[in-house]
């Protein structure tokens, strides 16, 4: 990778490893910036540079950023400059920079607005000349880029423990054994030179010695060192490749699913991460980032109210061709369509013959000059067909502008001089006098402009509440009365609202304005400041146009999800790069939040002012709490914390919370709050704040991000999820799990995830117990040999037990078996429950199975003992009966535990009953072994088959009688479904169901 | 159990249906959408309560027709290490048993306390007696067996691999601690015959012991471990070597010395004539003489009848608890109420 570097005023290429802090960088159109740069020029002579920051935070459109006035000129490659920068230390703040630069004496102050970051690309300027700050590791996008870290799932740790519990288990029963065998020679030391069946000496050669034998503490080692040997199986190693091909399994089954198949982008579900497949059903807490995510990133232009008209638009329809105007014979046309309402295209079409179209035509003339957007003409296939594509920081403004372009006023070019704009196909030029940004005091923007018919306007837009205070309110009430009905409306169908407004400006008034503007934009202390003045100098006295209502498209089936998500008992937290209203409003279309809700809102400038506001909001909150546990006690139904809390804090207070003591605080009180939106928030913090919940419980955290800001996040999740959508493919490239839209979370987590946990925790169980009753076998067997360690088993059948014997039907178990269907568990997304917490897996289900594994071994080993005591039974034929015994068991114990019968199922389980029987038969019929021909002197015994009978009953019984009283006694969540299943009434329990939605839970540590 | 008939219908809640080709297609969407036709147990009182019957009522008769079995068999069991040694060796056995000069012989009188139908089994039984040490077990060469001294890697065998640098046919401690002791039976005047032919399995004989293979350099050590073999005879045909060779799985064993196939009666009494040859006495082990009849279960053994009998007892019991708890105390089933409260407790 080479950038173009000023070296001996000529721009030199030069590899991006050897970049400089320091060095003067030239970038042009569609390049991605290698570093942290200060514009110092551009091709655009006001110095504006257009970027996109999709590798930062996810937003496609453009951002604009200025060189400074100061350097504009000074060309480098033309002579020398010098100046000096000083700058803070590399930092992960991507919305924060602060710096200044001494050039020709000067001291200027440099912001965020003037420094490009790495994975930016230089959009819409052909050229962009600046001096590298930051580099390599120290750019920001760097910082933000956590590294990978190897997951594991939950389960498996959990499963790791309880391996070391088995481990200190094989120890112990190897210690007995070698004590057992020192006090048995001790106690024989005199006879053991002429025991038949041990013989120390040898008398073979002259002169007797000692044959293999080499003193009681030797053989004590070599007895537990055998023992190690003997009863290894006991660490179940086949059951990380069970588990493996089962997760294999699992995903198999999860990629082809239907329900998750997105049709619009053909995707399919991708499982990136093999190993944590089970950990989709213990998920807790679910961080999702929202462009993209939750919604499309498409705003859309829904109705407008013109002077007191609601244009609500109930005969819209997209109209096929959309709006086109001539430009030297190419058809020129919007890049989006836009929903039009007819009554309203028609007047506009009209233009300014009646009273109604001039006000029509004013509200649309409001809406394509007055913004930031900018214009692009692309190519299409057809070469008499050119698109028009508005690019712009804020999705609202295009959307404003696409609308406006499809009642027929087509923004055709922006320069910082001037507009074009075509009005129902006549071109007219507007000069920009001058452009007051929108910023977060004033909520609004304006925009004077010097119309072709000479008088000079002052068109502004901005949100209702500041709008209404600046409208003039004694000309027009009614209209104003009207306008903040309808505004009412929109806001309730979840629609972002904008007002617009108008004024012309007289001579006087205009010089006045346009001297102080000068004088305030090249301010050098307090600039901000004088210009907020200005403008609200201008901003006053307006005559109320319109409002128009956009709606944010969110993702098909987003709020649906939402509500089961949190109804399953999840927490919902959205971190978005995205403006606090935006949030909430995106908050309130999906269902996040709702107006039963109280909303605490932390919006903070300084550590102290953020710790005053947290320990408020938790005395709030715990009030809140109380008093719905109060009412909820009163009214006796399951109504506690029927007030639920919602918690909204931005990415300025994070900053000062993240990373210091106010983490605790942070994280208490939203544990207490069911619902959590953090906004405006850089990359790293989504990590952080991922890292918080985290560190401080020991729940599943599921990260779902579509973008590269989102990369961090995911990776620092137990599960990340990445979609698969617009924004690249970073956060897919980085997840676990990827798939095409939001809503297949659902699915995901409470079906698969649900069985998936079910069935590893149920295998890893199975494993353990499989694996422990062979061991016991062995262990009984070798207390009646003297503690040697023969193993009746032969060696083949012991080996061919986890390998072919038992280890099919647990793997066909793992992979097929379903506790409920998918219907039961998206109808009562409380089931997913179950998972978080651990039902399935824990440590008293562990021991239980241990002490049933004690029982069962015990039956195994002693039923034969007993009846073959005192006969000529020989060694391979009693081994041959415990193998059987052993494999029956443990099989039917599968069996008796398997949910549901599939034809696999039962081809699995009874297969491997009569392969382990014909693998018995076939090593039995080897000559050359010790065991020839046992089985089938032991099989012609009618013994041999009681004993058989005799141990799986036997063996059974106990767990088969705790099985049912449990499950009839003490049913779970899950049990209970399933009966409703199975006797079909599944109605009337949702009838009762639907009423208990919030949870929450205190907080635990 | 019912079928579950989740695969055939359409699912309501978002089902896409996609355009499917009947037949082998639609199985292997239902396969892969995990719907594939099943049966679905739940256990249900009624189903708990009638497995536990049937399986008391499966088992206390296969129990009581076990037992009876058993209790059919007459079975006279004499120990003779002890009585077998003259009353000046009884401080000193390991004196006796080892002074090859000193006649062993021995007479003992076994009285038949019920009728006994031919065949009868004669067994020799020790007592701890750990012929599955894995010292033991090891110690043969089966190789060697089959091929006899054609075979050299005979490692295995040691301490018993060769005398006087002669290797040993049979090798190994099994065969070098063979049981040596010898019985007559006489009722009356007349000797019983003994049918010591077809004592040892088939496959052994057929496959194991070669039918080329005779003894050599066998027993002719410092140390002498039990019995002799005839050098004449193959070891296909040494019936006591190759019932002794299929190691006994527990430390209390029997092993099959013959048959006698004649019926006796009650209160006859035998004269056994025996032999006292083999060493039990330096490690403690018993030596016992059975003679044993023979039922369709084998021989006489009470254990499984009494266990068939308390498991089937204890399902039977289980099943009447189960019916009390049941009336007692009844939830119904898939019940919506419970399920609310269950939820509330995790709240």
């Amino acid at each position: 990778m080479l950038a173009s570097i000023l070296v001996n005023d000529q721009f030199q290429p030069k590899k991006w490893k050897d970049l400089r802090v320091g060095e003067i960088i030239r970038i042009q159109a569609n390049e991605t910036l290698p570093c942290d740069m200060v514009l110092l020029s551009t091709s655009d002579p006001t110095g504006v540079a257009y970027v996109q920051t999709i590798n930062l935070d996810g937003e496609s459109n453009l951002k604009t950023r200025y060189a400074k006035q100061e350097t504009l000129l000074k060309m480098p490659d033309e002579g020398k400059v010098s100046g000096l920068i000083r700058c803070e230390k590399p930092n992960r703040n991507i919305y924060g920079f602060h710096a200044n630069m001494e050039i020709d004496g000067k001291k200027l102050s440099l912001g965020p607005s003037n420094i490009v970051l790495r994975g930016c690309q230089l959009k819409n300027t052909n050229w962009a000349i600046g001096v590298i700050v930051y580099a390599g590791r120290d750019t920001k996008a760097m910082l933000n880029n956590s590294g990978a870290p190897s997951k594991r799932s939950r389960l498996e740790t959990h499963m790791n423990s309880e391996i070391i519990i088995l481990s200190m288990f094989l120890v112990a029963l190897c210690v007995v054994v070698s004590v057992c065998a020192l006090i048995w020679l001790l106690n024989h030391r005199k006879e053991l030179d002429y025991l038949p069946y041990y013989r120390k000496q040898d008398f073979s050669k002259a002169g007797a010695k000692d044959y293999n034998y080499y003193g009681w503490g030797m053989e004590t080692l070599f007895a537990f060192l055998m023992s190690v040997i003997v009863f290894q199986i006991m660490i179940p190693i086949s059951l990380y490749i069970s588990m493996e091909l089962v997760r294999v399994g699992q995903a198999y089954f999860m990629i082809r699913d239907t329900q998750m198949y997105d049709e619009a982008s053909h995707s399919r579900f991708q499982c990136r991460a093999l190993n944590i497949n089970e950990d989709l059903g213990q998920v807790k807490y679910v961080f999702s980032d929202k462009t993209g995510t939750l919604t499309e990133n498409k705003m859309e232009f829904q109705c407008a109210s013109i002077w007191g008209e609601d244009y609500s638009g109930g005969n819209s329809k997209i109209e096929q061709g959309g709006y086109s105007v001539q430009v030297e014979g190419k058809v020129l046309r919007p890049k989006m369509k836009v929903k039009t309402d007819l009554e309203l295209l028609q007047i506009s079409k009209c233009g300014n013959g009646t009273k109604e179209g001039k006000h029509v035509g004013d509200f649309f003339l409001a809406l394509a000059a007055c913004n930031t957007i900018v214009p692009l003409v692309v190519d299409t296939s057809d070469p008499t067909v050119k698109i028009i594509d508005y690019q712009g920081e804020s999705p609202d403004e295009q959307a404003l502008v696409y609308a406006a372009a499809t009642y027929g006023f087509m923004l055709m070019e922006r320069t910082s001089g001037h507009i074009v704009i075509d009005i129902q196909g006549e071109r007219q030029r507007f000069d920009v006098l001058g452009l007051h940004e929108f910023d977060s005091d004033r909520k609004r923007m304006s925009v004077i402009l010097g119309c072709p018919d000479k008088t000079v306007r002052v068109f502004v837009k901005g949100a209702d509440t500041t709008m209404f205070s600046v409208v003039d309110k004694s000309s027009n009430a009614s209209i104003i009365r009207a306008t903040e009905a309808h505004l009412q409306t929109y806001s309730s169908l979840g629609l972002r609202t904008l007002v617009v407004g108008m004024r012309e400006l007289c001579a006087s008034e205009f010089e006045q304005w346009h001297s102080s503007f000068e004088a305030a934009s090249t301010a050098l202390i307090g600039r901000a400041a004088l210009l907020r003045k200005v403008a609200s100098s201008v901003e006053n006295n307006l005559c109320i146009l319109g409002a128009s209502g956009i709606e944010d498209k969110l993702q098909q089936g987003v709020p649906e999800a939402i509500e089961s998500l949190r109804t399953s008992g999840i927490k919902v937290w959205v971190l978005t790069g995205d403006k606090q209203e935006t949030a909430i409003s995106i908050g309130y279309s999906s269902k996040l939040l709702t107006s039963k809700m109280t909303q605490i809102i932390i919006n903070s400038n300084s550590k102290e002012s953020c710790r005053r506001s947290l320990e408020d909001a938790i005395v709030m909150s715990k009030k809140l709490v109380t008093i719905a546990g109060v009412v909820g006690n009163v009214g006796g139904s399951s109504e506690a914390g029927s007030t639920p809390v919602a918690l909204i804090i931005d990415g300025t207070s994070l900053v000062y919370v993240l990373d210091s003591e106010l983490e605790e605080q942070l994280f208490q009180l939203a544990s207490r709050c069911s619902v959590v939106l953090c906004c405006r928030v850089a990359p790293f913090q989504k990590a952080g704040i991922v890292d918080l919940v985290k560190n401080r419980t020991s729940d599943m955290t599921l990260a779902i991000g579509d973008g590269a800001n989102d990369v961090s996040m995911i990776q620092m999740a137990d599960v990340g999820v990445g979609i698969s959508g617009q924004e690249g493919r970073q956060a897919v490239m980085a997840s676990d799990f990827a798939m095409g839209q939001f809503r297949f979370l659902v699915p995901l987590i409470l079906v698969h995830g649900h069985w998936n946990y079910q069935r590893m925790a149920y295998m890893i169980l199975y494993n353990f117990y499989r694996n422990a009753v062979m061991v016991l076998v062995l262990f009984w067997y070798v207390l009646f040999t003297s503690f040697t360690l023969t193993t009746a088993i032969n060696e083949w059948s012991s080996m061919l037990y986890s390998v072919v014997y038992t280890s099919v039907p647990t793997i066909v178990v793992g992979i097929l078996d379903k506790d409920l269907s998918r219907r039961t568990l998206l109808q009562y997304p409380q089931l997913y429950g179950a998972g978080y917490r651990q039902e399935c897996y824990n440590a008293k289900l562990f021991w239980l199975t241990m002490l049933d594994t004690l029982w069962q071994s015990a039956a195994v080993f002693f039923i034969p003992l007993f009846a073959y005591w005192c006969s000529g039974i020989d060694i391979s034929s009693l081994g041959d009966l415990w193998i059987l015994g052993v494999v029956i068991l443990v099989n039917v114990n599968l069996a008796m535990d398997v949910i549901r019968w599939t034809w696999i199922t039962h081809a699995a389980i009874w297969g491997s009953i009569i392969a382990t029987f014909i693998c018995v038969v076939i090593i039995d019929a080897i000559p050359s072994l010790i065991g020839y021909w046992a089985i089938f002197h032991v099989a012609s015994s009618v013994t041999f088959w009681l004993c058989l009978l005799a141990i799986v009953i036997a063996g059974l019984i106990p767990r088969f009688a705790v099985k049912y009283l449990y499950q009839y006694y003490k049913p779970s969540d899950i049990q209970i479904a399933r009966e409703a299943e199975k006797f079909g009434n599944l109605r009337e329990l949702g009838a009762v169901q639907i009423e208990m939605n919030p949870i929450l839970e205190p907080p635990r540590r | 159990m019912d079928v579950d008939g989740e695969g055939v219908s359409a699912v309501a809640t978002g089902d896409r249906t996609i355009p499917m080709h009947p037949g082998r297609h639609e199985a292997f969407h239902q396969f892969t959408q995990q719907k594939l036709p099943a049966c679905k147990p739940v256990l249900t009182p009624a189903w708990v309560i009638s497995i536990f019957l049937l399986m008391g009522t499966i088992f206390i008769p296969i129990g009581l027709v076990t037992l009876h079995a058993s209790q059919s068999v007459v079975e006279v069991v004499d120990r003779y290490d002890i009585e077998c040694i003259p009353e000046a060796f009884k401080s000193n056995k390991l004196g006796y048993i080892k002074d090859s000069s000193i006649p062993k012989n021995c007479s003992r009188f076994l009285k038949v306390y019920k009728r006994m139908k031919a065949p009868i089994y004669i067994y020799y039984q020790l007592d701890n007696y750990y012929q599955n040490h894995r010292r033991y077990v090891k110690s043969r060469n089966d190789q060697q067996l089959l091929h006899g001294l054609k075979y050299n890697g005979t490692s295995s065998c040691k301490p018993e691999q060769t005398n006087n640098g002669l290797p040993i046919v049979p090798c190994g401690l099994i065969a070098w601690s063979l049981f040596n002791d010898t019985y007559e039976f006489i009722r009356g005047a007349s000797e019983l015959t003994v049918n010591r032919k077809n004592i040892a399995w088939k496959s052994d004989r057929d496959h194991k012991f070669g039918k080329h293979v005779y003894p050599f350099n066998f027993q002719n050590g410092t140390l002498i471990g039990g019995g002799m073999l005839d050098p004449r005879i193959h070891l296909s045909d040494q019936e006591d070597l190759i019932v002794w060779m299929r190691t006994a799985a527990l430390p209390t064993f029997r092993k099959l010395y013959g048959r006698i196939e004649e019926d006796l009666n009650a209160d006859d009494v035998i004269v056994v004539n025996l032999m006292n040859n083999y060493n039990t006495y330096s490690f403690g082990g018993k030596k016992k003489l059975v003679l044993s009849t023979s039922s369709w279960l084998g021989g006489k053994n009470d254990f499984l009848g009494v266990a068939y009998i308390s498991v089937g007892s204890s399902c039977i019991f289980v099943c009447f608890v189960f019916i009390l708890l049941h009336m007692k105390n009844r939830r119904p089933y898939g019940g919506h109420n419970l399920f609310v409260l269950e939820q509330e407790r995790h709240l």
